[in-house]
């Protein structure tokens, strides 16, 4: 064969541009951002590489269909303040979701350099626009004519914040009422400041509140008013329940009440919302273990192991029961805790957290494991293996095995139809559920999931709001 | 931010104060309950807070708090004046005392503080028409707070000091035990004070069956069930005491376990306290 046409040199697969960090060794005793972000410069090699397809596939990876195609052009001509207001016609949260998004699964995993390449890191170049677009001063969109309805949200996470957004948007009269004295909801309590500055959350909410909507904090629904009462009381003529999912799970064994264990969201609420990190200057204090062991392979693990690092453990470890390809944090923070040394004790399970006489914790009792049949998920399912058990050594116990939602308003809430998981139904396509006028989204409909899908959920019942107070 | 309408310091020994204060918390005042509680935040660099609701006024959008000064929180409060605000005030969380039933014959026991906190509840056991045996416990009669209100509701009312100061020498047990031991029929006891006062409470009504409520102070951050920090082991299972609780059967609760828990975080708090002490002057 020797016409044989000559082999076109495929270029090697190029990889992202990487974006500039702290040091591992010297981030993971401090609580200031890891991820630097992108320079312009940066931005802009970054954004060239993309394809700008006449099919784009990274579209339809976004939950909330964020305009990447023409975010990125905008990019590649330098008009960062323009793609920023180019994101933002779908997603309020750029500066948030750049950072926290899990990437991967979502908008890269769909991008079609992606198949050959690294995939253009829609990620960075969202969280660079957004950033720099914040720090130049963000001019408010103008606000239609008021329509003269007033629309009540429960929870200030990301699903009310978003249906908030998108309702005063669409003239509405809007307040949030919010349990805690800060508003964010897991964006503000959970995720730590060195992955998600406090500032920039500060700072999209009073963006809401330039627009006109109005934040009640320290109202906790259900407790001191009804939904029922907001209605048919204070002239609510509907209303959007983004309550999350924030009750937090133990595990079924031996040593959950011990003095040194803690649910990660009691951890990670001292640390965040309260600035325990900061004691004493703050007054909230949070202990911290030598050998910390953190229960779970999710976000909130990762959280709550770097955040543990950061608060001075020695050791810490994520105990987790599957193997590491089916731990569902974002890539980007598992290997961000691996660098900075948080250690992966897997396939393994506890089994009982083992005390002293004044209820400390003296160790961990755990069994191996190792997979077996896929179960309903498609996941293979982790079985013990008979006779494996040992202790591991530690001193602190986190348990982040998920949260589920809190039943403070479902059980004050009459005829609302909630799942046996205790989430609450909906009907899909407008968001509102079994009571009329009542809408609910995020993690107290799905359970437990993710910042952007919580956005999702808030924007299609603002859609279905405006359609229900039409036509009412 | 919620203004305090009146400050009334109710016991003073040695700087040990006890302190009554009203806020102006008008949506709270509409629906709060006796047995029910708040979370209060100082200031920004405050650490939240759980208070019981004392008292309250409907009407004129008031509730009333009973607090005493044991570190650094409840010292910082107690320098708020009349006319000065509170920045966070968060309530009314947690279920309200099953008091608006009748029972028969209920014993509403106060111990210090605790006084203060049994007060509405026992005038709610009252006015469902209840017969009202109220103890009044103290270390010594300096310390006792709440005895006119308590003596103006009850049937029969006892107080007890420890070192035999004012009214009976002992511990609130003792009247306890004495009124059982007469052969009086309680249907029903209620008592709120220190851990080891209501768990010798329950101890001591164990024997006799008799239904104890005990108002449970476990460490609390959001008081809304999201943190688990106030898990408490009641009949071998977890409760979350700001949502499942704070009151619950006296004779099912695991008190050594709750006092453990209740100094996971002593160190920090002496720290706290030291720190504010430098600050304040001892204030
Ligand atoms: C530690 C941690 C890390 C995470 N990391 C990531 C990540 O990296 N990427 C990602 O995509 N997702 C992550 N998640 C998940 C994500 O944060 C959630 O899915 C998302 O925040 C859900 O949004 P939401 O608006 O439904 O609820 P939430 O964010 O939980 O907000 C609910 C709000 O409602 C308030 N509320 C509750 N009850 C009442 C009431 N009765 N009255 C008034 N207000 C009430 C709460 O105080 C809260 O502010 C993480 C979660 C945690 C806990
Ligand atoms: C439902 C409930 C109702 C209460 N009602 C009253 C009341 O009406 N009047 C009153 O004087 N006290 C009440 N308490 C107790 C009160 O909350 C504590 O005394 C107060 O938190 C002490 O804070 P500190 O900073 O002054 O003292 P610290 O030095 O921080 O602590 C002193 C002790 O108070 C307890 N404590 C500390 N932090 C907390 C916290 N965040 N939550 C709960 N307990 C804590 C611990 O046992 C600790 O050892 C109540 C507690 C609960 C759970
Ligand atoms: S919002 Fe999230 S999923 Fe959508 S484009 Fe941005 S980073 Fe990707
Ligand atoms: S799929 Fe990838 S390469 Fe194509 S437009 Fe989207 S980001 Fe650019
Ligand atoms: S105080 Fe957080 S769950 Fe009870």
């Amino acid at each position: 064969m020797a016409d044989e046409k000559p082999k076109r040199k495929r270029k090697p697969p190029t990889k992202k541009v990487p974006m500039p960090e702290q040091d591992p060794d010297v981030r993971r005793r401090n609580f200031e951002e890891v991820a630097l972000g992108y320079t312009a410069e940066q931005a802009i090699e970054e954004a060239m590489k993309c394809l700008q397809c006449r099919n784009p596939k990274c579209i339809s990876g976004c939950p909330v269909e964020v305009p990447i195609k023409q975010f990125v052009e905008l990019v590649q001509e330098g008009k960062f303040v323009e793609a920023a207001m180019k994101i933002k016609e779908t997603n309020s949260l750029p500066a948030v979701c750049g950072r926290v998004c899990p990437q991967e699964t979502q908008c890269e995993a769909s991008c079609i350099y992606g198949i050959r390449n690294e995939p253009i890191a829609i990620g960075r170049l969202e969280r660079f626009v957004a950033d720099f677009a914040r720090q130049k001063g963000e001019d408010l969109p103008e606000l239609p004519p008021k329509i003269g309805k007033k629309v009540a949200v429960i929870g200030c996470g990301p699903a009310g914040l978003t249906c908030a957004g998108d309702l005063i948007l669409l003239g509405y009269d809007v307040t949030i009422f919010e349990a805690f004295h800060k508003g964010g909801g897991v964006l503000q309590y959970g995720i730590p400041e060195f992955r998600l500055p406090k500032d920039i959350v500060d700072a999209e909410i009073e963006y809401l509140q330039r627009l006109g909507v109005d934040i009640k904090y320290n109202f906790v629904i259900g407790k001191i008013r009804t939904i029922k009462e907001l209605m048919e009381v204070d002239g609510y003529e509907a209303v959007f329940i983004g309550s999350g999912a924030g009750a937090p799970n133990f595990m079924h064994i031996e040593g959950m009440n011990l003095v040194d264990v803690f649910s990660a969201n009691e951890f990670l609420t001292r640390v965040n919302l309260m600035k325990g990190y900061r004691f004493p200057e703050y007054d909230t204090p949070v202990n911290i273990g030598n050998k910390v062991a953190v229960i779970g392979g999710g976000n909130v693990a990762m959280d709550a192991a770097r955040t543990s690092l950061r608060l001075g453990a020695e050791e810490v470890y994520i105990v987790y029961r599957r193997a590491r390809e089916q731990m569902p944090a974002r890539a980007e923070e598992i290997h961000h805790a691996e660098e900075e040394g948080v250690q992966f004790k897997l396939l393994m399970n506890p089994v009982e957290v083992l005390g002293d006489g004044a209820k400390h914790v003296i160790g961990m009792k755990c069994i191996r494991m190792e997979l077996g049949e896929p179960d309903a998920s498609g996941r293979r399912r982790p079985v013990p293996i008979p006779n494996s058990e040992f202790v591991l050594d530690v001193d602190m116990v986190i348990v982040a095995i998920g949260n589920s939602p809190n039943p403070i308003i479902p059980s004050t809430t009459p005829g609302l139809s909630v799942s046996k998981w205790g989430t609450i139904e909906i009907d899909e396509e407008t968001g509102m559920t079994t009571v009329p006028g009542v809408f609910a989204g995020g993690d107290i409909v799905t359970g437990a999931a993710t910042v952007i899908s919580a956005m999702g959920a808030g924007k299609r019942a603002a859609r279905g709001i405006h359609e229900y107070l039409s036509k009412n | 931010m919620y203004e305090i309408t009146k400050k009334k310091v109710l016991a003073n020994v040695g700087g040990a104060r006890t302190t009554l204060m009203v806020v102006k918390a008008p949506d709270v005042a509409r629906v709060c309950l006796p047995g029910q509680f708040v979370m209060i935040r100082v200031n920004e660099t405050g650490e939240r807070i759980p208070l019981t609701v004392a008292d309250f006024d409907r009407d004129r959008g008031e509730v009333t708090i009973v607090f005493q000064e044991v570190g650094k929180t409840t010292k910082l409060l107690g320098t708020l004046e009349e006319g000065e605000f509170i920045q966070d005030f968060v309530g009314p969380l947690g279920k309200a005392t099953p008091a608006d039933k009748k029972y028969g014959t209920v014993v509403a026991i106060g111990g210090g503080c605790g006084s203060a906190i049994a007060y509405p509840v026992a005038r709610a056991f009252k006015d469902a028409g209840n017969y009202l045996i109220t103890i009044n416990g103290a270390r010594s009669m300096d310390f006792l707070i709440y005895r006119d209100e308590m003596k103006s509701i009850s049937d029969e009312w006892y107080e007890t000091t420890d070192d035999g100061s004012c009214g009976v020498h002992g511990f609130v047990t003792t009247v306890l035990a004495d009124l059982i031991e007469k052969g009086r029929d309680i249907d029903l006891v209620f008592a709120v004070g220190p851990v080891p006062m209501m768990k010798f409470v329950a101890k001591t009504t164990e024997s006799k069956g008799i239904h104890t409520i005990v108002s449970l102070n476990s460490i609390m951050v959001d008081g809304t069930g999201m943190c688990g920090a106030c898990r408490v082991s009641v009949g071998g299972q977890m409760k979350f005491s700001c949502v499942d609780g704070p009151e619950f059967d006296g004779h099912q609760v695991d008190f050594d376990e709750l006092m453990r828990r209740l100094e996971a975080y002593k160190e920090k708090e002496a720290i706290s306290l030291e720190e504010w002490e430098k600050q304040a002057g001892g204030r």
